[in-house]
């Protein structure tokens, strides 16, 4: 199939959402902004100029509205709008804002269309722009996909520079002096004679102005907080245990809940008996909510409790109850009628494998849990009128939807009050836990339920990480790889997420095959195909979503080519990119880690390199083979953001996802006996501590064009470098997570 | 039932077998000590009593025997402890929400131990779990504050 068919197949994708989320498209539709929140409960004597800045006499407050689940967003985001408007750490307030149309993401199209992020031909980005207009259109306001920075870059310098701007011509009306004879500086409007007017006390007056609409960005070298290490807003409060997250929250008359749900996924309630913990002491009630039961108690440990004591009849799950059952389903889907999409098809693999295949190899990569440590919680008081959420969630509005339509309200008439979280790797882009406390407190009106989940009830129901099979082939010639041929089989995570959402998605998942097309080498042959295996268990995003599973498949064959090849691992994967700033991250990893060196007797180092959410990230981990098992000793991870904005947060990101990458690859996985998780609890899904823990040396790079996350794609690479490091130590291949199934470690 | 927090004599009246961490969070509405998992397998609920590092949730009420401190007791904005202000100077936290009990483990192995090997750090911090994976960064601000304590 030639390129422009593929694409006119895809674009089927861009104009289904459009139409799938009811909106008409319209030219004019698109360029009106939608209104400023902020103006709606104004007070007298404030002045807002855009969505973000709110100024009155007493204080500046910027809006920072990507929730902050430990990315640290809330203090990045504040620094670009204070980076332009002229004002100090410690001189304005953070507020999470509410729920507004105005906050939609504009980088969520970027991940929206079927292009490499390497692309930036004509249509490339012409798409990127018709999605842009659907996604502003929608006002889908969220958080994920690393794309804060993306996202909030340009547009929160702006707000930014915009509220600066319209402060001076506020200064101009009130001093006489010219606009051009102003300067700003620590929250304030300068005048050349020294007097200071500081933007509160223009506030009143600024807000009689129409704000200014075209401000020419600084440039780079003129920036005096971006790029430069910050101290983090939230740091003080979350190192002196005073930083209240969602399930720290107390409302006045607030009643404590939990509830527990089929474990037998997708299985109704039958019946329970509750009568011995409905005498327990504190227990207000039991009610019956959808496929289970809550406890209503004054106190979390006993409801708790006698959540313990009710027995249940439940029904049968409706998923496969046996995890054998699971991987069946994927082995069985690599068929035509279950082709999601050709992803790549470079050259001609028709031809290439005519007469088979130098090597092949099956990859699997299994169920994985967010389990983030705030289990989690939400409070709602729901009145006729209103209904007032206290949580920490990062698809906004779309709770709003979820709510309203379980209590009966408009989508405005839902108040949430957006809380810091103690972490997701996206479990807090899911409902359930919001629609339990909706049930909850909705039949019990007037009264604030705080629903908290067990850690067994988080993981019982934490949505994991898809399963994915792959199936690799390839070809070598005269020390050199000349083809590749990857296909995968996984059920799709993006339908199973966006349909208990009420977000249909229609088309062929990216996230499928995401890590595994869209790598910017020049390979003769390179092709990539994903097949929709049927819905198993539910899923959902898991930090850094297709990528940990799709990139360790591809990565893992290309090094066992590389292998077959009796090429150099390093030397190869840079002989075959084909894109300049990868390639200098692949160049960067190699020269920072001395590869090549002897490393002595029963070690080994193995390289990977994989691109996702537009970020090029190449990993070197040195493991040793002990006595005891596998020791890894460091790493090294070197990528390219285009810009970074905290050098220290960065870092700090960039190592947590190498952690979060090779602990869950070691050690963790989700399965099912009977419809039901066998794992309950850390004991069972232990991910990485401190002992197995490497040193992490972290290099970032800002050779890109494009300003991109970091949240995600540091994780990718991690488990195919480790596998790769582990073959060059033992010549034992690990073609499966997690890894301690098959070898012991440290 | 009488409790002594942060130096403060507290009064409840709950069941002798609620574990401290519940007495400490919805009784007395001290929050910065953790629920995580409730089986001491993620340390996010370790205060001290008398100033060694208990898991709150394996400890029934009834049994307790000396004073608490939670993160709020160990030190505040104002006066933080030597501990807190390493984890301050590295920038430790990512979500943070781990982090009260990090610091209340390695404060009371510091009291031990001021001069920690990297396998003593990490055998005494491995049984507090930390998802956003900080590690690194938590064994720097302990030999931060090993070296402070030293040198103080």
């Amino acid at each position: 199939m030639g390129r422009v068919a593929k694409i006119a197949r895809r674009t089927f994708l861009i104009g289904s959402a459009a139409i799938a989320g009811g909106v008409a498209f319209g030219v004019y539709a698109v360029k009106k902004d939608p209104d400023n929140p902020l103006s709606a409960d104004l007070s007298d004597g404030s002045a807002t100029f855009n969505p973000w800045v709110l100024v009155d006499s007493e204080k500046v407050t910027l809006i920072t509205p990507h929730g902050d689940k430990g990315q640290g967003v809330m203090s990045s985001q504040a620094a670009l709008i204070a980076e332009e408007l002229d004002i100090e750490f410690g001189q304005f307030e953070t507020s999470f804002g509410k729920p507004s149309p105005a906050y939609w993401n504009r980088a969520f199209a970027e991940e929206g269309v079927p292009f490499m992020a390497t692309d930036h031909g004509f249509t490339a980005e012409t798409m990127r722009s018709i999605m842009g207009g659907v996604v502003k259109l929608l006002g889908v306001q969220g958080t994920g996909g690393s794309t804060s920075m993306a996202d909030s870059f340009d547009k929160l310098r702006t707000a930014g520079a915009t509220a600066r701007e319209t402060l001076k011509l506020a200064a101009s009306q009130k001093s006489g002096v010219p606009v051009g004879q102003l300067k700003t500086a620590n929250g304030a409007v300068q005048l050349p004679d020294g007097t200071e007017l500081k933007y509160t006390e223009l506030a009143s007056l600024a807000a009689t102005i129409e704000p200014v609409k075209d401000v020419k960005l600084r440039d780079k070298s003129q920036w005096r907080l971006i790029g430069k290490s910050m101290e983090r807003i939230d740091i003080i409060d979350k190192s002196t245990g005073t930083l209240p997250y969602g399930i720290d929250i107390s409302v006045e008359g607030m009643l404590h809940a939990t509830v527990c749900v089929n474990p037998k996924k997708g299985g109704s309630l039958n019946g329970f008996d509750a009568s011995e913990a409905k005498q327990m002491r504190g227990v207000k009630d039991v009610i019956e909510i959808t496929d289970g039961v809550a406890v209503i108690a004054d106190n979390t440990w006993r409801a708790f409790n006698a959540m313990r004591t009710i027995s249940f009849d439940w029904g049968n799950a409706t998923i496969p109850p046996e995890q054998e059952e699971h991987w069946a389903t994927l082995s069985d889907s690599f068929k035509e009628e279950l082709l999601d999409s050709t992803w790549r098809d470079d050259g001609d693999a028709e031809e290439a494998f005519k007469d088979g295949a130098s090597f092949s190899a099956e990859y699997r990569s299994p169920y994985v849990a967010h389990a983030p440590l705030e289990p989690l919680n939400a409070i709602m008081l729901v009145t006729d009128d209103q209904v007032e959420v206290w949580t920490g969630h990062q698809l906004q509005r779309q709770l709003q939807v979820l709510v309203a339509a379980i209590t009966g309200h408009e989508q405005d008439q839902v108040i949430l009050h957006n809380q810091f979280m103690g972490g997701s790797f996206g479990h807090r882009l899911e409902f359930e836990h919001v629609k339990q406390a909706a049930e909850i407190a909705n039949k019990m009106r007037g009264t604030p339920i705080k629903m908290t989940y067990s850690r067994e009830e988080d993981f019982a129901h934490d949505f994991p990480r898809h399963i994915s099979m792959g199936r690799g082939q390839g070809m070598v010639k005269d020390g050199k790889v000349t083809a590749i041929d990857l296909s995968l089989a996984a059920p799709s995570v993006m339908a199973s997420q966006g349909g208990r959402a009420n977000l249909p998605f229609p088309g062929p998942d990216s996230q499928l095959a995401a890590g595994a097309w869209n790598n910017p080498y020049n390979i003769d042959t390179y092709r990539m195909t994903a097949y929709r295996a049927p819905e198993l268990a539910p899923t959902s995003s898991w930090r850094a979503v297709g990528a940990p599973a799709a990139g360790f498949f591809f990565d893992s064959l290309l090094d066992e080519l590389i292998h077959e090849a009796g090429a150099d691992p390093m030397e190869e994967r840079i002989r075959l990119m084909g894109h300049d700033v990868s390639r200098k991250v692949l160049e960067t990893a190699a020269e920072l880690s001395n590869w090549g060196s002897d490393l002595g007797p029963n070690r080994g180092r193995g390289v990977a390199f994989v691109e996702s959410f537009g970020v090029p990230v190449a990993e070197v981990v040195e493991v040793t083979n002990t006595d005891s098992g596998i020791k890894i000793d460091k790493v090294w991870c070197v990528c390219d953001v285009g810009t970074i904005v905290d050098p220290i947060n960065f870092e700090n990101l960039v190592q947590g996802g190498v952690v979060f990458g090779l602990g869950h690859a070691i050690n963790s996985e989700i399965t099912y006996s009977d419809g039901k998780a066998d794992q309950s609890n850390y004991h069972m899904h232990e991910a990485m501590r401190m002992y197995q823990c490497p040193d992490i040396i972290v290099k970032g790079l800002e050779n890109g064009t494009k300003i991109r996350g970091i949240g995600e794609p540091p994780v990718p690479p991690a488990a195919p470098a480790l596998a790769n490091a582990i073959f060059a130590a033992t010549g034992t291949r690990l073609r499966e997570m997690p890894f301690n199934k098959f070898i012991d470690f440290v | 039932m009488k409790l002594t927090v942060n130096g403060n004599t507290e009064e409840v009246n709950v069941e002798p077998d609620m574990p401290l961490l519940w007495v400490l969070r919805d009784e007395l509405g001290i929050t910065g000590v953790k629920y995580g998992c409730g089986i001491a397998q993620c340390g996010a609920c370790t205060v001290h009593v008398d100033g060694v590092a208990v898991r709150s949730c394996q400890m029934r009420v009834g049994d307790l025997d000396g004073e608490v401190t939670t993160i709020e007791g160990l030190g505040s904005a104002e006066k933080l402890h030597i501990v807190q202000e390493a984890w301050i100077e590295h920038q430790v936290a990512q979500c943070g929400y781990c982090q009260s009990g990090q610091i209340m483990q390695a404060a009371s192995f510091l009291e031990f131990n001021d001069d920690p090997t990297d396998e003593e750090i990490d055998t005494a911090m491995s049984a507090n779990l930390c998802r956003c994976g900080t590690y690194p960064r938590i064994r720097t601000a302990i030999k931060t504050a090993a070296k402070n304590i030293r040198e103080a």
